[in-house]
C-alpha cells in the first residue's frame, strides 16, 4: 500500500478528484439545475466542500499513524490548498454574487452577524498557512515554527463549523455530523499529545525534529 | 526611420513532425471527451425520473382583486423550492418526501368562539365562494421572494359562515401532522403539529386568502395541498400549509417558529425591511429567477391595504 502511495503518479489522480466537486457544480449548471436559488445553492455546496477539505486534511495524520500509511503525508499539502481553494470560491460567491461588492454591506454583515463574523475569522486564518504551505516557507520558518503556526486549522475548522451551525435555522444534523467529526480528529490528537507526554517523561529530552516532509 | 527586417524561417523553426501530430492527436482526444461528456450528460437527463404532481385543474375560477403585474415565478420553482419542514428540511425535500401525501379525504375542523363550529369537507371548501385568481408577491423570512398566482377566496367568507362570537379576537391555525406519513418531521427541529396565528381583523383582512389552488389547479402537495392560507404581507412561515384546524381564540395563540426561536420571529412577523432578523438583513430580497436583489418593501407593498391594522403600533417591539 505504501508503495503505491508513493508513485508520483497517485497525485494527479488525487488531484483531480480533489476537483470533482467543481466540476459537478459546473455540470449542474449548464444543466441549468442549481435550483431555484443557485447563488445559495453555490454558496452552500462551496462551504460544505470548504468544511469536507478541512476535515479531510485533518483526518491525514491520524489515518496515517493508526493506520501506518506514513506515505499519505504526500497528499496533505495538496488536500489543506483545496479546502483553501474552495473556501476562497465560497467567500468569492459571498461577496460577488451575494453583495455584488458591496462592502458597506459586507462589513455590516461581518460586523453585526455572528455567524459571518466567525465564518470570515475562519477563512482570515486559512491565508497564512496557504501563503506558508511551499517548501521554501517551511524552510524559512524552521519546522517547529512552521508546525506551530500551522495549528492554526485547528481554530479555522473549529470556526468554520461553528459559521455553520450558527446559520443553520433548526435542523442542526448537518453541522453536529461535522462537529462529531472535528471533535473525533482532534480528541486523537489531545490523546497522542497527553499519552505521548507521559511515555516521554523521564526519558531524555530528543525535541523533534521533523523533516519538511514529515511535519504533522 | 524604423526598419523592419524580416524574419527568415529555417528548417529549425519547423515543427517536429511528432509533436505536430501529438497536438492533432491531443485536439481530437479533447474533442473526444467533449462529446463524451455531452452524450453522457444528455443520456443522465433521460434517465432521471420526472417530477409527476397531482394536480387536477381548477374551474370557474375569476380574476380577483389585489394581482400585481409583475412577472410570475416559473411554476418549476415554486414547486421545487419549498419550507415544509415535516418533509425535511432542504429545500427541494418537500417535492420529493411529500409525493405520496394523502390529501383525501379531508376535513377541516372549523371551532372555538363561534356560534356555528363546522367540520368542512375539502369539496365543500371548494365551492363555499366563487374561486379567485390573486397574483401576490410572497417573501421568505429567509429573504427570497416569489410571485404567484394563487387561487382561493377572502378568509372572510369562511368565518362568516361559523359566526365568530364577540369573544374571538385571534384565529389559531393547525397543519396537519402524521409522523407515519412525515418520517422526515422529527429532524426538523421545530414543534409539530405546526401553529400559526392572526389577530382576527388580520385575518378577516380582504387580502387573507383561504387558498386552494395555484398556477390553474390544485395545490402541488409540497406547497400546501390541499387547503392553506396565504398572507402575503407577512413573512412566509405565516401562510399556513395543509390546514386541519382553525380555531377563534381570545388569547392570542401561539405560534411555531416563535415557540422555537422567539427572538428571531415575532407573532406578527409583518415583511419589514427595516427590522433585521438577528441572523440576517431584511432590507433585500433575492427574487427567484432574478440575478440582483431587489430591495424589501414595507408590508411586502401592501402598505395601502394594511398599514391600518397596525397604527400607533411600534412595529419594532411587534416584530
Amino acid at each position: 500500500m505504501n508503495s503505491i502511495l508513493s508513485s508520483k503518479w497517485l497525485k494527479i489522480p488525487v488531484f483531480l478528484l480533489c476537483l470533482v466537486p467543481l466540476g459537478a457544480l459546473g455540470w449542474r449548471g449548464l444543466d441549468g439545475d442549481l435550483t431555484a436559488n443557485p447563488i445559495e445553492f453555490i454558496t452552500h455546496a462551496t462551504g460544505d466542500w470548504t468544511l469536507r477539505f478541512l476535515l479531510i486534511t485533518l483526518a491525514v495524520t491520524p489515518l496515517r499513524k493508526t493506520l501506518g500509511l506514513p506515505q499519505l503525508i504526500r497528499f496533505r499539502r495538496m488536500l489543506g490548498l483545496f479546502a483553501f481553494f474552495y473556501a476562497c470560491l465560497h467567500f468569492t460567491t459571498y461577496i460577488w454574487l451575494d453583495k455584488f461588492f458591496d462592502l458597506a454591506e459586507v462589513w455590516k454583515d461581518v460586523a453585526l452577524r455572528r455567524f459571518i463574523t466567525v465564518g470570515f475569522a475562519a477563512f482570515l486564518l486559512l491565508i497564512p498557512l496557504a501563503i506558508t504551505s511551499t517548501a521554501g516557507w517551511i524552510r524559512r520558518l524552521g519546522g517547529r515554527r512552521w508546525q506551530l503556526l500551522h495549528r492554526l486549522i485547528y481554530l479555522s475548522a473549529v470556526a468554520g463549523v461553528v459559521h455553520y451551525y450558527w446559520l443553520v435555522k433548526s435542523d442542526h444534523r448537518m453541522p453536529l455530523t461535522y462537529a462529531g467529526i472535528l471533535g473525533l480528529l482532534l480528541a486523537w490528537r489531545a490523546g497522542l499529545w497527553i499519552f505521548g507526554k507521559r511515555k516521554h517523561s523521564g526519558a531524555a529530552a530528543v525535541p523533534d525534529q521533523p523533516t519538511t516532509a514529515e511535519t504533522g | 526611420m524604423l526598419v523592419l527586417r524580416k524574419q527568415e524561417l529555417t528548417n529549425a523553426d519547423v515543427t517536429p513532425k511528432r509533436v505536430y501530430l501529438n497536438r492533432r492527436k491531443f485536439l481530437a482526444r479533447l474533442a473526444l471527451a467533449g462529446g463524451a461528456l455531452a452524450v453522457g450528460r444528455k443520456l443522465w437527463n433521460l434517465a432521471r425520473p420526472a417530477s409527476v404532481l397531482a394536480t387536477t385543474k381548477l374551474t370557474g375560477v375569476v380574476k380577483g382583486p389585489f394581482s400585481t403585474d409583475e412577472k410570475q415565478t416559473p411554476y418549476n420553482d415554486v414547486t421545487h423550492y419549498n419550507n415544509f419542514y415535516e418533509f425535511g428540511t432542504g429545500k427541494e425535500d418537500p417535492a420529493v418526501n411529500a409525493r405520496n401525501f394523502r390529501t383525501s379525504p379531508w376535513t377541516v375542523s372549523i371551532e372555538g368562539e363561534v356560534k356555528k363550529p363546522r367540520k368542512l369537507e375539502i369539496q365543500e371548501i371548494l365551492k363555499l365562494a366563487p374561486l379567485e385568481e390573486r397574483i401576490y408577491r410572497h417573501r421568505c423570512v429567509e429573504a427570497w421572494s416569489i410571485v404567484v398566482p394563487w387561487i382561493g377566496y377572502s378568509f372572510s367568507a369562511l368565518a362568516r359562515l361559523v359566526e365568530p362570537t364577540s369573544a374571538a379576537r385571534y384565529v389559531a391555525f393547525e397543519t396537519y401532522y402524521d409522523p407515519a406519513q412525515m418520517p422526515q418531521a422529527g429532524y426538523a427541529g421545530i414543534p409539530f403539529p405546526y401553529v400559526e396565528g392572526l389577530r382576527l381583523d388580520e385575518a378577516m383582512h380582504p387580502l387573507t386568502l383561504l387558498c386552494v389552488g395555484m398556477y390553474g389547479e390544485t395545490l402541488p402537495n409540497q406547497d400546501g395541498a390541499p387547503v392553506r392560507m396565504v398572507v402575503p404581507w407577512k413573512y412566509g412561515f405565516k401562510s399556513i400549509k395543509s390546514l386541519v384546524r382553525i380555531r377563534f381564540v381570545k388569547d392570542q395563540p401561539p405560534t411555531t417558529w416563535n415557540l422555537a426561536s422567539p427572538r428571531e420571529y415575532g407573532f406578527y412577523s409583518n415583511v419589514n425591511p427595516n427590522v433585521d432578523h438577528p441572523r440576517w438583513s431584511q432590507a433585500k430580497e433575492r427574487r427567484l429567477g432574478e440575478f440582483f436583489k431587489r430591495p424589501t418593501l414595507i408590508f411586502n407593498g401592501y402598505t395601502d391595504q394594511v398599514a391600518g391594522l397596525y397604527s400607533g403600533m411600534d412595529l419594532r417591539k411587534y416584530y
